[in-house]
């Protein structure tokens, strides 16, 4: 979709009836935010928790395997809710993101994050001794964590940037 | 009241709170900083929270689960405020001026009152319940409250940008 095209679009999706009903009430979208935020926090806080532990900085006398299943599930069902929370904000000031190109580096930070995520936790269920196998695996754990910590950072905040970077 | 408010208005005037206030970048920089930070103060100590109500982390006591997670959330802590503190002096006669900011503060205090309670006076006897699965009602009770509280500081974080125009 060209430029144009996608300014159309925000033009129809913000004469919607639901774009109208978010936009109309002061308190809607502030609330949206809020519940976006929390969801936010959940998530992000359990993806360092194991990013944490995998450079044994915190919760260093239980095993990697039972910090994951603790922490890591919790982030996909939260996620949907982001996904929802997102949309509705979209739907309320389409302009405000998608006419951003602060909000596409935002998802495709996501895209990478949720990869991440979901690769960490596969290969942790994988095996329990996956990445302390040997000197290796265990360099290669620390700088997934690292990547994962500044992946989940910077979308945060692009997330905060939106608001200063959104088209007139 | 006087001296509060020259001492305010002393930081508000610096050349450090200028810069803030001025830069297109700096405030941007600084509040997403204290973004990320809250986060983690309030997802971690969500952690906290849910293994007191005894709906998380039930098979660890509760000493091993804040002696694993607590660092974190002061750590976290210590740049919450410290970037709060820059984003206050920036503007601070206006957040002072806002009831969200006001209402913020307050909320802060009372999740750290309802720790120093629970620590101080409920937890005197923890090595005899706390690996318990279902915990006395003191402790789900200040399990429960922190959880509402930090909710509504953020609550109240995200509308003070809805009530103030700094730029």
């Amino acid at each position: 979709m060209n430029d144009s095209g996608l300014s159309e679009f925000c033009k129809w999706l913000a004469a919607t009836p639901l774009s109208h009903t978010i936009q109309s009430a002061g308190w809607i979208i502030p609330t949206l935010q809020t519940i976006h935020i929390l969801s936010v926090a959940v998530v992000f806080s359990s993806a360092i928790l194991v990013d944490l532990r995998i450079w044994r900085l915190l919760e260093r006398d239980v095993p990697l395997p039972e910090i994951a299943r603790r922490f890591l599930p919790t982030i996909w069902p939260v996620l949907l809710i982001l996904l929802l929370t997102g949309s509705l904000l979209i739907v309320g000031e389409p302009r405000r993101s998608l006419l951003n190109s602060t909000f596409y580096l935002k998802m495709a930070l996501l895209a990478v994050a949720i990869m991440l995520t979901a690769g960490l936790q596969r290969s942790i269920s994988s095996s329990s001794i996956f990445w302390d196998k040997d000197r290796w695996r265990r360099m290669a754990g620390q700088f997934a964590a690292t990547v994962s910590i500044l992946v989940w950072c910077s979308i945060l905040f692009a997330g905060r940037w939106i608001a200063y970077t959104q088209a007139g | 009241m006087q001296q509060l408010q020259d001492f305010i208005s002393y930081f508000e005037n610096s050349g450090l709170a200028d810069n803030i206030r001025e830069n297109d970048v700096l405030f941007p920089l600084i509040e997403s900083m204290h973004v990320v930070a809250i986060c983690l103060v309030v997802g971690s100590i969500l952690v906290v929270d849910l293994r007191l109500l005894g709906l998380a982390s039930i098979h660890r006591s509760l000493s091993r689960v804040t002696s694993g997670i607590l660092p974190l959330t002061w750590s976290a802590f210590a740049v919450a405020v410290t970037s709060g503190l820059l984003l206050f002096i920036s503007n601070a006669t206006k957040y002072l001026g806002n009831g969200y900011f006001v209402a913020k503060i307050c909320l802060i205090c009372a999740a750290g009152l309802n720790m120093a309670i629970f620590h101080g006076i409920s937890a005197k006897d923890l090595p005899r319940w706390e690996n318990e699965t279902l915990l006395p009602l003191p402790a789900r009770l200040a399990g429960g409250l922190s959880i509402l509280l930090w909710v509504s500081v953020v609550i109240c974080g995200r509308w003070i940008g809805f009530t103030m125009r700094v730029q």
